[in-house]
């Protein structure tokens, strides 16, 4: 009997090809999971006791800071700061702001910080729908937003 | 009056629900055809009452009909009618009954074009199908009734989100929801036999069919999604691995997968409670796509307001379907008759290749979905899985398979020679060879990853061709046209939705790696060089659309001294709601696609704008629509449209009934 000819023998591949493909793909992902895909969800106060270090990527969700945002001369570079109503970040991004950006509104960054503490943002996400809050961009203490120290550090970061 | 109508008739077909899930299974455990019989008519009826129900909520969204809620929040006077219609499916409670009436839709085909299954059988299936539709219709009812009234009726409603009102994104959702709603007959089937405890080639010949049809309208939908993202979002890209997307992705490459085990069912009677396996899963992935996108779980780009009891339903509605029917699977599969046999190296085995890489990347994009969700359960923090996670898994699982893909339909069935179709497909080997070598030397060296990609691409492309003039030339003697007459339409269809892999890996390849992007501001006159081709600004002009204000940009593109065309994108601000989208302006070449975004204004009359040249990404859009003409020719095969033949079991349960 040469060969495969009985169904156990059959069997017998089929499964070993089976567990091997899977074991392949648990490396695969143990190894892929490992590297620079995963990237942290922080929101500004997580940036802050965290530590992050420069040059590191992560994601900074939060509310766009209202009265933060300016853009520079050369009509490419924002900047505005995103807020968790607990700690700011300022923010630069250089490019054309997703549709439903605005001031007041949730917002998805990814990028690194500058050596300036600076969040440098690679691409700023857009959303779909206005009504949309994705969960980490709300703020942790939305009645902090309101207070008046709150909203005089936001004053004296834009005046810096 | 349409909502109370369409009301009432949800709550028809929620009774007529009931009776199709009890009926027939009472039916045939007592062999009482008369109860089996009923699972056709409570099919009907719930089709015929979803319809009502859609239709009603159809009518109000044309008239505008502001006492009914779910018009209020998503509809508006101004908006056109096009838009209305499709604003119907264009919400979370439209979009379920848009599920139901699917669901009620396949039932009744099955039932129309299944007249020649065994009634026992057929009326299982339908009642595994009536299950379903039960399942959506609580949901409905309880969580999301779209015929809600609103007291005093408000004199104008709220809009539907501008970026939705495209015409790609019109088609988009009820692409995807037929695909997802078709799988749902593949694991009825599925269910069904697992009860019956049988499994025959015939029953492959049976789901095969609606398998194919699922997966030809996913293959649409994605692609629809990926366009409409590609030429509305403004950035270029046409797909983010994000959680929404990959839980459409993830039910098309099971279904895919599905197709193919099908085939060795009915080929070779092996296989068996794999395939039954697959389908099992498809849907579920469908359904688990759904709580995704609907529970707002995970953290995603794609914004769907959400509510948490949905979430909760659903996540219920997914434990009973799948523990449900992986409990039955646990049980009864061993039961099923053993396997034929084929060889080692065989066609069966290529498929079983196919599907052995398809459904292993299937689960590793579903760990990557799902991992930020066990990572924060644990109390780890927010993490995000990001593209080059996908990616990589993507070239590591998917490299190995399309080298196959070029064999696999060369090998004999049953028993294949592998140095004889290696023989065959040396051509190809050859091209796709020198096509990665050539890349490489002319970029010197800076873009292997491109160069084997493309290397791969040109493999499958031209294997393709040679499996063809390898059928032709098997027929010596026959004249060509007579000989192409004899290539089935399975097997054109098979080689055309093979090609179409081969030229999407072409177009994602060259078009990742040599897009060349601009990113600047102009004054008019200005121009700017991008990949050869030079883009002058004309200038700026306000124009106004039906329920929109817009600010058009002129571009003309100059290929040396011609004029080639002249690109007008628009940055468009929608009255109600209000809101800015981003019109991009495309103009497809051979070579590529001129694409050119205006942003804001800046300082001195100067905007911002963003201007790419895409080479090659036509491939994608080509490459879908090639895979979607085969699965149609497939299905348009003699073979399929005569269908059931009456076999051993057709006869056997005809004498029982």
């Amino acid at each position: 009997m040469a060969g495969l000819k009985t169904r156990k023998q059959q069997r017998l591949v089929v499964v070993s090809i089976a567990l091997a493909s899977l074991i392949g793909a648990s490396l695969l992902i143990l190894f892929a999971l490992g590297g620079e895909s995963l990237s942290l969800f922080l929101q500004p106060s997580d940036v802050k006791s965290r530590n992050v270090a420069v040059g590191q990527n992560f994601r900074l969700g939060g509310l766009v800071e209202t009265g933060s945002f300016t853009r520079l001369d050369d009509g490419l570079t924002f900047r505005f700061a995103v807020t968790d109503c607990l700690s700011t970040q300022p923010v630069e991004f250089t490019g054309i702001l997703p549709d439903l950006f605005r001031e007041g509104q949730g917002v998805v960054t990814e990028g690194a910080l500058d050596e300036n503490g600076v969040f440098m943002a690679s691409t700023v996400l857009a959303k779909h729908d206005e009504n949309y809050r994705p969960p980490g961009t709300m703020p942790k203490e939305e009645g902090q937003c309101s207070h008046p120290d709150d909203q005089a550090a936001a004053a004296s970061y834009a005046e810096g | 009056m349409a909502g109370e109508i369409g009301h009432f008739a949800l709550l028809l077909a929620l009774m007529f629900a009931l009776v199709g899930a009890t009926m027939p299974h009472i039916g045939a455990a007592r062999g009482n055809a008369a109860f089996m019989a009923l699972a056709d008519r409570a099919i009907l009826a719930q089709f015929s009452m979803a319809l009502v129900a859609f239709a009603a909520l159809t009518y109000a969204f044309v008239t505008s009909d502001f006492s009914v809620v779910n018009v209020a929040t998503n509809s508006h006077t101004l908006k056109p009618l096009l838009y209305k219609i499709s604003g119907t499916w264009g919400n979370h409670e439209g979009s379920l009954l848009f599920w139901v009436l699917n669901l009620t839709l396949f039932g009744a085909l099955v039932s129309w074009r299944g007249r020649k299954l065994p009634l026992r059988f057929r009326s299982r299936v339908l009642a595994v199908q009536s299950t379903l539709i039960l399942g959506f219709l609580l949901f409905i009812i309880f969580t999301s009734n779209p015929f809600g009234r609103l007291d005093p009726a408000p004199l104008e409603g709220n809009g539907l989100n501008p970026l939705l009102q495209d015409p790609g994104l019109a088609f988009h959702p009820p692409m995807l929801y037929l695909g997802y709603v078709g799988l749902s007959v593949a694991f009825s089937f599925a269910v069904a036999a697992l009860i019956e405890g049988e499994v025959t080639p015939l029953w492959a010949r049976w789901v095969r069919p609606w398998a194919l049809l699922a997966w030809v309208f996913l293959t649409g939908g994605i692609a629809l999604g990926s366009w409409w993202a590609y030429y509305e979002l403004g950035w270029g890209g046409w797909w983010f691995w994000d959680p929404v997307e990959n839980a459409s992705f993830m039910p098309w490459l099971v279904a895919a997968a599905l197709l193919h085990s099908a085939i060795v069912v009915e080929k070779r009677d092996a296989l068996k409670s794999w395939t039954i396996l697959l389908a099992i899963i498809a849907f579920s992935l469908s359904l688990l796509g759904t709580f995704v996108v609907r529970s707002g779980v995970i953290t995603s780009v794609h914004a769907f307001a959400n509510d948490p009891a949905r979430g909760i339903f659903i996540l219920a509605f997914l434990a009973v379907v799948v523990g449900g029917s992986v409990t039955l699977y646990a049980w009864r599969a061993p039961k099923l008759a053993p396997s034929g046999l084929f060889g080692v190296v065989s066609r069966e085995s290529a498929l079983v290749v196919n599907n052995i890489f398809l459904s292993t990347f299937a689960a590793v994009v579903l760990v990557g979905t799902l991992y930020p969700l066990f990572v924060e359960a644990f109390g780890a923090g927010q993490i995000s899985v990001g593209p080059p996670f996908f990616e990589y898994a993507a070239a590591v699982l998917m490299s190995p398979l399309i080298v196959a893909l070029g064999l696999g339909p060369l090998l004999a069935w049953k028993r294949g020679n592998v140095s004889r179709s290696v023989q065959i497909a040396f051509p190809a080997l050859v091209v796709g060879f020198v096509a990665a070598l050539v890349l490489v030397w002319r970029t010197s060296g800076d873009f292997v990853m491109t160069a084997f990609g493309l290397g791969l691409a040109a493999w499958l492309i031209c294997s393709v061709v040679l499996e063809i003039a390898h059928r032709l030339r098997l027929r010596k003697g026959a004249s060509i046209t007579s000989s192409l007459r004899k290539i089935t339409r399975a097997q054109w269809g098979m080689s055309m939705a093979h090609m179409g892999l081969g030229f999407i890996l072409l177009g994602i390849t060259i078009s990742e790696a040599f897009t060349t992007e601009e990113l600047t501001v102009m004054a008019p006159g200005d121009t700017v060089e991008v990949a050869g081709y030079d883009f002058t600004f004309e200038g700026v002009a306000p124009i106004v659309g039906p329920n929109y204000t817009a600010i058009r940009g002129f571009f003309t593109v100059y290929d040396g001294d011609s004029i080639l065309t002249s690109l007008t994108p628009e940055d468009r601000v929608y009255s109600n709601p209000v809101m800015t989208t981003t019109e991009a302006a495309i103009y497809p070449l051979f070579s590529g696609d001129l694409y050119a975004v205006i942003g804001e204004a800046a300082s001195a009359g100067r905007w911002s704008v963003r201007l790419y040249f895409k080479p090659m990404i036509s491939g994608l859009w080509l490459g879908a629509f090639m895979m979607m003409v085969g699965g149609i020719l497939s299905l348009s095969d003699r073979r399929l449209r005569i269908g059931l033949p009456t076999g051993r079991k057709a006869q056997a349960s005809g004498a029982s009934a």
